[in-house]
């Protein structure tokens, strides 16, 4: 049974651009509200800035609407526009904090990184015409990306992680690029070799495991990503890659067994680092307690800083402008920008925040189970668990749910890798919503 | 769309990728759930706790980011604010700073709140909820209320006269308005300037370190924090208590007084300061203008311990919680002695010790024919618009003597000025009423000794309640005649002087 049978046959199938354009419009426009909102708090005026950013995000936006209506007219209406919300609340936040610390500049360099990321977007919905041509590069994409992940070794570590590459004043984060690119080469690899995953191998009391020449090639490349990025102390895009892998796995496969072993290898590895790298005891110790350094007399942590920004903001935020979440330091722009969304805009906020998220999820799950190809199906899925799991490990850090391991909130912490890379990866989305709502040829 | 439900879709009857991808999905979702509980658990239930959280600045930089509520003096700002320009955007100035630490106290950014500045710290800040407008949009806007004033009860003159009075002396001046008990003047030397330290730069620290290491103790308040032996002083509350038991019933009639009087149960006798006490059988209100240890240590012990206790807790001794609305320190009376001890603390020695403030009570009950007015040191407090939020009210604290037995001690203490001890307060045109009081301290009190006075004042003819109540110690002078005649009358008499504007 096809669902084109289900439809009668003189109905066709709505485009919904339409609805996108009023979403996005609608998404411009609250950011607006934001920076008015900041400058009648600060300045008492409407800030100059308003205008260029508010009309600088509406081009990128509309831009980026006119290429989907042109080249991907069924695609999901939804996902445009809640990148464009989603990057635009980023954009106010950054501009606000800018405007509390002592290091400015941060929004307009982002501002120019959001560019990048819709131009990018809009060259993926115009050149990946199918995803499935992807397939065929996903062995030549996972050693790109184990490539873009040794770099950062060459560089001197920033905060106790060697995960940038710095060139002159740019400086650029290749995990998150090499995270698109593992998530192809997962969904390629696993959609071959699912059967055989799956059914073939030795029993084991009640799992069944794999044949090591079926499951050896994609642990292998696993393990060497994860090495790396032991190595290099990026715990969070640790976390990904592994959360990503087994959620595929499972995905795939249906073996439960996969997540329990999957789960095992976790807790073996984190309490491993945990042991050996000071740098993530002190995080897990700053978790267990978060207040315990003021205990101790040594002031606040960040950690600590945080939650006295969430707690602050309390229901319903102290306004745009109003809070003081520069106490928090140096990554209040970037890993905590969350704390200031917290207190300013309160629990009301951060939860509608957090909905934009599950509702871009949900949206690229449901359109991972509408495609009809298992490596479509698996990488859309990879996408959308991908912002779902990074949201998880960033939230959770700095609201003290799980340790600190220090990752950009997608599309609204300061990062211009970030940005790029998830709009790469909703433009991806874009491109395979646009493939699973499309009526077969001669339907329509 | 619909549905899909596939069943065995993936591999050999397993579930396809459209159940294991929706299983994932709603794990992504739980994941999204559980930050919302989270965050929920954190702004909600624990707001309140991490709020207050010692390191956390917030209420601090909040405190400071408006200009706070001005102290008043009549109608002049003893306050203001200015603009610092860091974290803490405002910080407090001090118009006559020295003038006025004894009653404000100071809000330092560094070092806190004392005095007016910490008890009515809520309002001066704007965030006593009395403030606000309408509490529920307050409550959803968030809004700050500009920070209330606060109108004290000093009176200019009043305490410009005591600060003059006091000059370079360690010493302190209580005035009080009997019938109201409004605090008209309160000093404290030296004193410092509370400006000084107001904000939190490496010179508000010096400032205070030097403040902190002074062995003057400048910001010690001599006036409210600080007990004395009230020495002579006393007599007067010995008085109304023999009074008041009928001990002596006429003031004039000779009292059966002995002389030597030899402490019961020791051989020490009570000597006098003065060879006029050294006679039997002197009238109270001899012993008075003479100030004799010998009667009025002997009329102590034959009121007795308690009707000696009872009368100065009348008054406001022995009370740890005597707030009008900062809190001074308690003044002692014994409440277990022999009757040696009773004697001594008769006369204001043994462990007798009072603030400056309750010796002005103690004259201020006398004037005010016996009822005792709780000391207030705010006249009302106001939103930044002056409308009134809250007005201060007298009060009776306690009725200490009966009308007719204030007037006695009246005339008592009138005699003091007419024609004993306390010549030095007498004022023309006015009716003055006073008791010296010398008190020596110190190992076989080798310290120089405190000079005690206490008085109130009317226009002569005026059957009303004398204007104002006055008690000054002058704790460390360098004079040659350390008595409370000498140093501590001319002060009270000119504060005495400022309220009856003369």
């Amino acid at each position: 049974m096809t669902r084109a049978a289900t439809r009668p046959p003189d109905r066709p199938v709505p485009t919904r651009r339409t609805t996108e354009l009023v979403l996005v419009l609608a998404a411009v426009l609250l950011a607006v509200f934001g920076y008015v909102e900041v400058g009648v708090d600060l300045d008492g005026t409407v800030p100059a800035g308003a205008a260029e950013y508010g009309s600088a995000l509406g081009v990128l936006a509309l831009l980026a609407h006119a290429v989907v209506r042109w080249r991907a007219r069924y695609a999901d209406p939804v996902l445009l526009p809640i990148a464009v919300l989603l990057n635009g609340i980023g954009l106010v936040v950054i501009y606000r904090l800018d405007r509390a610390t002592s290091v400015p500049g941060a929004a307009p360099a982002q501002l120019l990184w959001s560019a990048l990321g819709v131009a990018l977007f809009v060259a993926v919905v115009l050149v990946v015409r199918d995803h499935r041509r992807l397939q065929r590069y996903a062995y030549l994409g996972a050693l790109v990306a184990l490539v873009l992940l040794v770099l950062p070794i060459f560089f001197p570590p920033v905060y106790g992680s060697r995960i940038w590459i710095v060139v002159g004043p740019l400086s650029f984060q290749p995990g998150e690029f090499a995270k698109i690119l593992l998530a192809v080469f997962f969904a390629a690899y696993l959609a071959v070799h699912r059967d055989a995953l799956a059914l073939t191998g030795r029993r084991v009391w009640r799992l069944r495991l794999p044949r090591g020449r079926v499951l050896g090639p994609v642990l292998l490349i696993w393990a060497a990503f994860v090495g790396v990025l032991v190595l290099e102390t990026d715990l969070g895009t640790s976390l990904l890659f592994f959360g990503l892998f087994v959620v595929l796995l499972y995905v795939a496969t249906a073996r439960t067994g996969w997540i329990a072993i999957g789960l095992v290898l976790a807790a073996a590895g984190a309490v491993t680092v945990g042991r050996l790298s000071p740098h993530v005891h002190s995080r897990v110790t700053d978790w267990l307690d978060p207040l315990g350094s003021i205990a101790a007399g040594k002031g606040a942590n960040q950690i600590a800083q945080s939650l006295f920004a969430f707690a602050w903001g309390g229901e319903l935020g102290t306004g745009l402008g109003n809070g003081h979440s520069a106490l928090i330091g140096f990554a209040a722009k970037s890993d905590f920008i969350l704390a200031t969304i917290g207190e300013e805009l309160g629990l009301t906020g951060l939860v509608a925040v957090f909905l934009l998220y599950a509702l871009l999820i949900s949206r690229g799950f449901r359109t991972g189970i509408a495609l009809r190809d298992p490596f479509g199906r698996l990488l859309a899925i990879g996408l959308a668990a991908i912002v779902g799991l990074q949201v998880f490990v960033v939230a959770g850090g700095v609201l003290a749910l799980i340790p600190l391991t220090g990752m950009t909130l997608p599309f609204v912490a300061q990062g211009g890798s970030s940005v790029v890379t998830n709009w790469i990866i909703v433009a991806l989305l874009v491109r395979m919503s646009d493939i699973a709502r499309r009526p077969a040829p001669g339907e329509a | 769309m619909a549905r899909i439900r596939p069943r065995g879709n993936g591999p050999q009857g397993l579930p396809g990728i459209s159940v294991t991808g929706r299983r994932a999905g709603t794990f992504c979702l739980l994941l999204i759930a559980a930050l919302c509980v989270q965050a929920t658990r954190v702004q909600v239930f624990e707001a309140r706790r991490l709020d207050h959280n010692s390191a956390n600045q917030r209420l601090t930089v909040e405190r400071y980011s408006q200009p706070r509520g001005n102290i008043l003096v009549g109608a002049d700002t003893v306050t203001g604010s200015a603009r610092t320009g860091g974290r803490y955007d405002y910080k407090r100035t001090y118009t006559d700073g020295p003038l006025y630490a004894a009653v404000t106290g100071f809000a330092s950014q560094g070092y806190g709140n004392t005095q007016l500045e910490g008890i009515e710290d809520d309002l001066l800040t704007g965030a006593d909820s009395r403030l606000a407008g309408w509490a529920v949009w307050d409550a959803v806007s968030r809004g700050q209320n500009p920070g209330g004033d606060v109108y004290t009860t000093l009176d200019r003159a009043a305490q410009e006269a005591a600060m003059r009075g006091l000059g370079s002396q360690k010493g302190a001046v209580a005035a009080i308005e009997p019938a109201t008990g409004r605090i008209l003047a309160l000093a404290s030397t030296p004193s410092y300037d509370p400006g000084s330290f107001a904000g939190s730069s490496s010179a508000d620290q010096t400032a205070w370190n030097r403040l902190q290491s002074d062995a003057d103790q400048p910001m010690l308040n001599r006036a409210l924090r600080q007990t004395y032996p009230p020495g002579s002083t006393f007599k007067v509350v010995t008085a109304a208590a023999a009074l008041a038991s009928g001990v002596v019933t006429d003031v004039d009639a000779p009292t059966a007084a002995p002389y030597p009087y030899v402490l019961p149960g020791t051989t020490t006798p009570l000597v006098n300061d003065t060879t006029a006490c050294d006679r039997p059988g002197l009238s109270l209100d001899t012993a008075m203008v003479s100030s004799c240890n010998s009667v009025l240590g002997y009329l102590g012990v034959q009121t007795g311990q308690d009707g000696v206790v009872a009368m100065a807790e009348g008054f406001g001794f022995n009370d740890a919680r005597l707030d009008m609305p900062v809190r001074p320190a308690r003044s002692n009376v014994d409440t277990t002695m022999d009757q040696s001890q009773v004697a001594l603390s008769s006369i204001g020695q043994f462990d007798t010790a009072a603030t400056p403030l309750v010796m002005a009570m103690v004259a201020a009950g006398i004037a005010n024919n016996g009822t005792v007015m709780r000391p207030q040191l705010v006249d009302k407090l106001t939103r930044s618009d002056d409308t009134v939020v809250r007005r201060m009210k007298p009060a009776i604290y306690r009725q200490a003597i009966t009308p007719e037995v204030a007037g006695q001690v009246q005339r008592l203490m009138t005699d003091v000025v007419d024609n004993g001890t306390g010549r030095g307060a007498r004022i023309g045109g006015a009716v003055v009423g006073g008791k010296t009081g010398t008190a020596q301290h110190g190992v076989d009190n080798s310290g120089t000794p405190y000079a005690w006075f206490i008085s109130w004042a009317k226009p002569a003819g005026s059957d009303a309640v004398p204007p104002v109540a006055v008690a000054v110690v002058i704790a460390d002078s360098d004079a040659t005649d350390v008595t409370g005649g000498a140093l501590a009358a001319p002060i009270a008499r000119s504060v005495m002087q400022a309220v009856l504007g003369r």
